[in-house]
Parts: structure tokens; C-alpha cells; sequence
């Protein structure tokens, strides 16, 4: 029930961003300055953060959307979706615990670090 | 003697299309199939521009510019472009269907759903074919 839920959440959320990058990439079009001015938001401590939200929800999206394919058409899937959601979970924090330390490495640095 | 006259399931609302389609099958399965070949497009994605090698702190125009000139990658972000936009296209058309009730309402979303789609479609395929590198 909850993980049908946050498949919903993380999918129209994701949707919503794919409109905005697939604006924000066509401005490649318009001149390189545009471009990497928009794309200097994306490098800010605060955006940042929100591509951590973005790649977690999308992962999410993704393993649970891989554990409902084995649900509908796996013959055993009905009766493993629990132990494949526990999977899903810890699968996530694996992935996660080393992309958000890649990912927030600069900002982190950029906050605390004496140089940059 | 019939027993009780059943209505077909789902046979309550009309979603415009005359009589019966497989449609919804069809839209069901594409979800499947999409989905496995996005996890591989999304994720590939997310890990190249957001996690190795700097993440996002690297990319700018010229690295844009050099993605985009090998043909690889230009199929790999319009195969995902088209799967990932159609994806969440039929993922909304579902959930307005199962959260607006009222006729307007439903038409109304949708509109707004189905010319973003295309807006999306149309601008994301043209800014792929038509890049140029030496712009500016």
C-alpha cells in the first residue's frame, strides 16, 4: 500500500522535473552563456540537495517498479513481495549511502572546507 | 433467465473512445517494458552527470558539446527523452483518471498533460538533432 503510494509521489514529482531539464537542456540552443547560467543553479549548495531527493525518489521509482514487474509476472512474486521490498530497501541504502557522499561533496566542501 | 444484469467492469466511465479497445492492456504493458529499459537509460544517466567523476559541478556547454558528438549518446537521450516522457505522460493520464472526479476538471488536466508532453517531445528531439557545437 505505502510503497504503491511513494511509487505515485516519485513518479508525478519526477515527471514535473523532467519538464523543467528538458527546458533548461534546450537552452543549449539559445548560446553556451545561457546554458551554463542556468546550469550554475544546479551547482549551488541548495539545488544540490534537491538532485540528492531526485536520484533518491528515481531509485526508489526504479527498484520498486522492478519488484512490481516481478509481482505481475513472476510465478512466485505474489508471495515474496515483502522479503523483495526489504531487498528494495536495503538495495537503496547501499546505492544511496556512497552516491549522496559523491554527490555533496563539493557542496560540503564549499560550506566547511578552507579552500576550494 | 439472467440472473442479475452485470455492468462490465469499468464499463462506468467512458473515456471518450467509441466502443472497446485493449487500449489500457496495451498501456499497462508498455509501463513494463518502458520501465525496464528506463531503469538502465535513468540511472546510467544520473550516475554519468551527477555522481562520477565531479557529478554535476562538471557540466557546462562543452560538455554538453562532447557528449553529443558521439551518435551513441545521442540515441541514449532520445531513446530516454521519448520512453522516460511517454513513462510519466500514461503514469499522470492515470493518476488524474483515479483522483478527478469531475468531467472538467479531468478534461482540463489532461489538456494541460497532453501539450506538455508534446511540448517536451517535440523541443527535446529537435534540440537533439539540431545541436550545434560551434553556436556562439
Amino acid at each position: 500500500m505505502w510503497s504503491w503510494v511513494a511509487q505515485r509521489i516519485t513518479g508525478a514529482l519526477t515527471f514535473f522535473f523532467l519538464f523543467a531539464h528538458v527546458l533548461d537542456t534546450a537552452l543549449v540552443r539559445v548560446s553556451p552563456e545561457a546554458y551554463d547560467t542556468v546550469i550554475a543553479s544546479y551547482k549551488t549548495p541548495i539545488v544540490n540537495l534537491m538532485e540528492v531527493g531526485l536520484v533518491g525518489a528515481v531509485l526508489y521509482h526504479a527498484l520498486n517498479g522492478l519488484r512490481v514487474i516481478a509481482v505481475d509476472f513472476w510465478e512466485k512474486g505474489p508471495r515474496y513481495q515483502k522479503q523483495m521490498l526489504w531487498s528494495l530497501v536495503a538495495v537503496w541504502l547501499l546505492l544511496m549511502v556512497p552516491g549522496v557522499y559523491f554527490m555533496l561533496q563539493h557542496t560540503f566542501l564549499e560550506i566547511f572546507g578552507s579552500t576550494s | 433467465m439472467s440472473a442479475v444484469d452485470l455492468q462490465a467492469p469499468g464499463s462506468r466511465r467512458s473515456f471518450g473512445s467509441s466502443g472497446r479497445s485493449n487500449f489500457e492492456l496495451y498501456s499497462w504493458l508498455f509501463m513494463r517494458i518502458s520501465g525496464v529499459v528506463l531503469v538502465f537509460l535513468v540511472l546510467g544517466h544520473l550516475l554519468i552527470m551527477n555522481v562520477l567523476d565531479g557529478g554535476v559541478q562538471r557540466i557546462n556547454f562543452a560538455f554538453v558539446a562532447g557528449r553529443w558528438s558521439s551518435p551513441f549518446w545521442q540515441v541514449w537521450d532520445l531513446l530516454m527523452l521519448w520512453l522516460a516522457q511517454l513513462h510519466g505522460a500514461n503514469g499522470l493520464r492515470t493518476i488524474i483518471n483515479d483522483y478527478a472526479e469531475r468531467d472538467m476538471t479531468r478534461l482540463l488536466l489532461k489538456a494541460a498533460l497532453y501539450s506538455s508532453m508534446v511540448l517536451v517531445l517535440v523541443t527535446g528531439t529537435l534540440v537533439i538533432f539540431t545541436f550545434d557545437p560551434n553556436l556562439g
